[in-house]
């Protein structure tokens, strides 16, 4: 594929990167990349992966936009609430550059959908908002070998860690399984810093470009944690666990499935 | 004797255990943790038994559910 001139001057601040050049772009603009959770992740990753050029896009959400969103979710403004997530995040993604596709999955990521969706993907960003779900996004990844960007926030903390299944610590390496329901915070003592989510969101698409381009050193068996109060980032090295119930060689979990929600559900919740 | 924790240098009754250690370091929820130990990512089921010596690099590693919607 030969870049177009308008191409050659969109993306020239990427051309003249020797790691990326003309070929790296080439490559992002024939890369595609799956979004799972157009929310407070989602939206700092699908705007600067649209911007970057990358050729596919696709978005998982069932949501929609709520007034509350706005505070973080960058890719959804005023007029959009009310409207599907899906829908929004396209036009926005569009709007950024009419290069990159959308694919627009308007449903829950769940074990009898979610396979068939990621096999369609180079890479998978993690942007959902409950245990269930990654760990489900976790382990379709591993049953299709698909590498993804686990990231979680919290008030003013967050992390991230990126995942090459089967090479690299997966999440039930660190967490077997989601924490029991006893342990759940509630719903007020829950909150996040909106511009948190731009940092990780924005951390977890630098992590899917690098993979596609083949550049750097990826996130791998590190997570990477962020205190926005103290302005601390800390790595701390997690090797593979020998007995990790999904990616060790005896592994308990040998097919898909759903964990149960036991984080309460803040959308109906009035606290 | 001295532990690190989370990256800090943190001074801790002998012969801890690594429940005790949660409990000490006043972590919350401690169902909410999972403990790594000089590089190992422990059972949960160890915390009891697990007894910590003298420059252990422990890290606390918080479940971390945000992203979307609804946090």
């Amino acid at each position: 594929m030969e870049l177009t001139e308008q191409q050659m001057d969109r993306y020239s601040r990427h051309i003249i990167l020797e790691q990326v050049g003309g070929l790296g772009q080439e490559k992002l603009l024939a890369s595609r990349v799956l979004i799972v959770g157009a929310g407070g992740l989602g939206a700092p990753a699908a705007v600067y992966l649209a911007a970057a050029g990358i050729g596919t896009i696709g978005v998982v959400d069932s949501d929609k936009v709520d007034l509350s969103n706005l505070q973080r979710q960058i890719i959804h403004h005023t007029p959009d609430i009310g409207e599907y997530k899906v829908v929004s995040a396209e036009r926005k993604i569009r709007a950024i550059n009419p290069d990159t596709k959308v694919r627009t999955y308007r449903q829950r990521a769940m074990a009898d959908n979610i396979r068939d969706i990621i096999r369609e993907y180079d890479f998978v960003i993690d942007g959902t908002d409950n245990f269930p779900a990654k760990f489900l996004i976790n382990d379709a990844c591993y049953f299709e070998k698909i590498p993804f960007s686990h990231a979680g926030i919290l008030q003013f903390e967050g992390q991230l860690i990126t995942v090459l299944p089967g090479q690299t610590t997966c999440y039930r390496c660190i967490f077997s399984s989601p924490p029991p329901a006893n342990a759940v915070p509630s719903c007020s003592q829950a909150g996040v810093l909106g511009v948190l989510a731009g940092v990780i969101g924005s951390l977890q698409a630098t992590e899917a470009i690098k993979y596609l381009l083949g550049i750097g050193k990826l996130l791998t068996s590190t997570l990477l944690t962020y205190n926005a109060l103290t302005m601390e980032f800390r790595k701390v090295q997690l090797n593979r666990k020998p007995n990790c119930p999904l990616c060790s060689e005896n592994p308990q979990i040998i097919e898909l499935k759903d964990e149960k929600q036991i984080m309460c559900d803040l959308k109906n919740c009035k606290c | 004797m001295n532990l690190v924790v989370n990256g800090k240098k943190t001074n801790i009754t002998d012969r801890l255990t690594v429940s005790q250690l949660l409990l000490e370091e006043n972590v919350k929820m401690p169902q909410m943790v999972s403990v790594e130990l000089n590089g190992q990512i422990l059972r949960r089921s160890d915390f009891e038994q697990t007894i910590l010596k003298e420059d252990d690099k422990v890290e606390f590693l918080y479940f971390m559910g945000g992203g979307n919607g609804a946090d």
